[in-house]
């Protein structure tokens, strides 16, 4: 790091309506340093983000890049300047090849020509240390290759100064690694790079400095190596916050869920489900780890009874009657009429969880209109637990009545957690409860889940953040590319090993080098 | 046997010739679909294409304009009664955010009947000659005139291959092309990288509009040459949005797709009377279904094959909020 500025924020503040998003935020980044910026949910890093990058323009401050004052007004501007933000949601046409994806909307002089740019990109590549086939199209990609396309992107046209919005979410640990490699030769190179993330163990293992916001406000930059996870904590919510996770040992375990040999092929003729077979227990955490798209959407949908498979069985041995009963092929409601309730929080919130339009008291209802008595709708038990969910969970709105599409995503999260878990469910799936939350939160999900384990529940949980799988289930299940890979002790395993069954395949020659070398 | 075979000349010939009505209807949609939008208005500016220039041509008779001159400005009048169509569209549907089916509806029955009421005014069965009728021999330049089934081509026959092919060019050899592609597979993703969506939006609409329009023209002065055969253009515009589906949005294929449904469109009337078998009217009419049951096909077979390059555009007909989070 050298003491070049490259960007200078100057009190730079957006207001939504009344809502203070940034307010007077000053941050200094330097050419060569990378620099995180942490912060809870809401607090308006991707905000400030993208007032850089030109997404939204400031209400009041200013920008200057390389001492000079700028004036960015869309994502062209930012590119003029050399800024580039790589998006958490990628932005790529999934039709397009690598290259034709890269050299969308980039100045060209010379006339068109897609062999000069797959060159070119190449190139780019080499120079980091990417592998990518710039002919290959994105929609055949990996998530860890379109995020190396949208980091070529940005390179291709020059950047020097790059944004990443949270790079790491849906990488594996090794992938992972291999990124911040890729930053931190980019970085040599002279180039400054922005991160944002929740996990302070990336925080702490990447950057040189780090820069925390809360509510809006900067409240101070402090380099990593005079720091600690639990300082920046604090610095963060404002108060210091348990990291430890409570994990009570099981009590009173019994078999909940048997699945046995459960095959499921999709309507495109892929067999996403690959004879899986595993016990949910009541009383216990069973974690499910894989790559995103290893089939583990697909397996609770199938307990769930949205989907049905081809082959196996799911038994579910009911607390209540002791009868045991076959799921596979009941749908949804006869699987609750039945008096077996498994409640699921899937992948996509608002797709399948909840309806964007309606508020939160009537989202409420849409698990539990059946039991009204009347043709009329009755708001009342609805509306008490949506004031109890909204108090408990702390979730930031105006009032009850708010629709859900207007709440940012943690807090749309915690209304959909909060309604799965107050049905007191037998059996609690949740996909992903965390995903893009913040500490405070996800720690707040996290106890949900661990009081209803020790309530007797059999909670299964689908995660990505493997330090956090590792320190709240009991038993880790593994699947990779529908099958189960392995099922593991939580108290014993390492990260590491649930990274390697991740991506353990019956092709194993074929996976890269690194993996090789770390299996030996 | 050689009689039938050169009976059946002068029916491909005919129906390959009508089949270009198609395809200037079936690009300009193919345009305005690759940039997301699914301009159901195309029927109807088909229609005001025709009335454009038949019009521009009653108010140039007498004018003692060279031949030339005359279809030029002809073609210019109809291409432009189309872009203005294309341009509410695009203030409804871009800048207003409209439902896009539903104003293409509009559009389709507003052109059809503006197109009726001007083509009353200067087609009743006596004067249609003098107004409009007189200059058909140069827009089958240069077979006009001619006693066989070539009679039905000419210039805007290669017109519509050329600006068909222009088309394939353009969506993927250049870079606008590949913009306007971006913007029609993913918005946000062509704004996020600068791109400016509402123009491409506009401009890939407002000119689709213009060569759909020249459409109707060729109907009228091209194919048909008749006083009447306005009457026929929105029909024709919806079987061009089939052929959209029918080409797998893709230019140079729908040059061969209108020559097929021009074939097909015809083949219910005319195979019968080739062969020299009578068919009651009722069956002939029916088969007048085969371009539409042809197209069925094609979805289906598309459908299960799954291939995303045969799929149409990701964002077809969905509105873009460029602040939507």
């Amino acid at each position: 790091m050298n003491n070049q500025v490259a960007l200078e924020l100057n009190k730079v503040s957006k207001y939504f309506g009344s809502l203070a998003a940034n307010k007077d935020v000053d941050l200094t980044v330097y050419r060569g340093e990378i620099l995180s910026i942490l912060g809870e949910n809401g607090c308006g890093k991707t905000t400030l983000m993208n007032m850089i990058a030109g997404i939204y323009y400031p209400d009041h401050g200013t920008i200057s890049v390389n001492g000079q004052e700028v004036v960015i007004r869309s994502p062209k501007d930012a590119f003029r300047h050399g800024i580039g933000m790589i998006h958490q949601h990628f932005k790529l046409v999934d039709l397009f090849t690598a290259a034709e994806n890269i050299v969308l909307g980039a100045k060209g002089d010379k006339r068109y020509n897609l062999k000069d740019v797959n060159r070119r990109v190449e190139e780019i590549a080499n120079k980091y240390g990417f592998h990518v086939d710039p002919k290959k199209k994105i929609y055949e990609m990996s998530v860890s290759e379109k995020q190396t396309v949208e980091i070529l992107k940005v390179l291709y046209r020059g950047a020097d100064i790059l944004i990443l919005d949270e790079p790491s979410a849906v990488l594996t640990p090794q992938e992972t690694d291999r990124l911040f490699d890729i930053l931190r030769r980019m970085r040599e190179d002279g180039k400054s790079i922005l991160i944002i993330t929740h996990k302070l163990h990336e925080v702490m293992s990447i950057s040189d400095r780090v820069a925390v916001l809360r509510k809006g406000e900067h409240i101070a930059t402090v380099e990593t190596a005079s720091t600690s996870p639990a300082e920046l904590t604090e610095m963060m919510v404002g108060k210091k916050v348990e990291l430890n996770i409570d994990r009570p040992e099981p009590k009173n375990v019994s078999d909940r869920l048997e699945v046995k040999g459960l095959s499921l092929v999709n309507t495109d003729g892929i067999k996403v489900l690959d004879d899986i077979t595993f016990t949910a227990r009541s009383g216990e955490i069973l974690g499910i780890a894989g790559i995103a798209g290893s089939g583990q959407k697909e397996l609770l949908e199938s307990i769930a009874g949205l989907q049905h498979p081809a082959q196996g069985e799911i038994v579910y041995h009911n607390p209540k009657t002791g009868t045991s009963e076959n799921l596979r092929d009941k749908d949804p409601v006869s699987i609750r009429e039945l008096g077996v309730r498994l409640s699921f929080v899937p992948e996509d919130r608002l797709g399948m969880g909840l309806v964007g339009n309606m508020d939160i008291i009537d989202n409420m209802m849409l698990r539990s209109y059946r039991k009204g008595h009347s043709m009329f709708v009755d708001r009342k038990k609805p509306k008490d637990l949506a004031n109890k969910i909204v108090e408990e969970l702390e979730v930031a709105t105006t009032s009850t009545h708010t629709p859900v599409r207007r709440l940012s995503g943690g807090n749309v999260q915690k209304v959909l957690v909060g309604r799965e878990i107050a049905s007191s469910p037998t059996v609690l799936m949740a996909a992903y409860p965390v995903r893009g939350l913040d500490i405070n939160s996800s720690y707040t999900i996290y106890g949900l889940l661990t009081k209803q384990k020790e309530s007797g529940t059999a909670v299964i949980f689908v995660g990505e953040d493997l330090d956090v799988l590792v320190e709240i289930c009991d038993r880790i299940l593994v699947i990779c590319a529908g099958r189960v890979t392995g099922i593991l002790d939580a108290r014993t395993t390492t990260k590491e090993e649930i990274g390697l069954l991740m991506t353990k395949t019956e092709r194993d020659t074929e996976t890269d080098p690194d993996m090789k070398e770390a299996s030996r | 046997m050689e009689q039938f075979f050169s009976q059946f000349l002068d029916f491909a010939l005919t129906a390959v010739s009508l089949g270009m009505t198609f395809l200037y209807g079936c690009t300009g949609e193919i345009l305005t679909e690759k940039a997301g939008h699914l301009n159901l208005g195309i029927p109807g500016i088909m229609c005001m294409g025709g009335a454009c220039g038949c019009l521009t041509l009653k108010l140039l008779n007498q004018s003692g304009l060279p031949p030339v001159l005359l279809v030029l400005l002809t073609l210019l009048a109809s291409f432009i009664g189309g872009m203005l169509m294309g341009i509410i569209y695009s203030f409804l549907t871009v800048t207003l955010k409209a439902n896009q089916n539903v104003t293409g509806l509009a559009m389709t029955i507003f052109g059809a009947g503006t197109t009726k009421f001007i083509m009353s005014g200067i087609s009743s069965a006596t004067e249609a000659f003098q107004n409009y009728l007189y200059a058909k021999n140069y827009f089958r330049f240069p077979f006009g005139g001619n006693t066989s089934a070539l009679n039905y081509n000419g210039i805007m026959v290669f017109l519509a291959i050329a600006i068909a092919l222009i088309a394939a060019f353009v969506l993927n050899k250049t870079r606008a092309g590949l913009h306007l592609r971006a913007v029609g597979e993913n918005p946000a993703t062509a704004d996020a990288v600068g791109i400016n969506v509402t123009r491409y939006k506009y401009v890939a609409t407002c000119i689709g509009s213009g060569i759909a329009a020249l459409g109707g023209l060729f109907y009228i002065m091209g194919w048909s040459g008749t006083c009447d055969a306005y009457k026929s253009i929105e029909q024709l515009g919806w079987i061009s949005i089939a052929l959209v589906i029918f080409t797998l949005w893709r230019p140079q294929i729908s040059i061969i797709g209108s020559a097929l449904f021009g074939l097909l469109y015809l083949a219910g009337t005319r195979i019968p009377t080739l062969l020299g078998i009578q068919f009651d009217m009722s069956v002939t009419k029916l088969l007048e279904i085969l371009p539409y049951a042809v197209t069925i096909i094609v979805l289906i077979v598309t459908s299960v094959g799954k291939k995303k390059e045969n799929q149409p555009p990701a964002a077809l007909g969905l509105p873009y909020f460029r602040e939507e989070r």
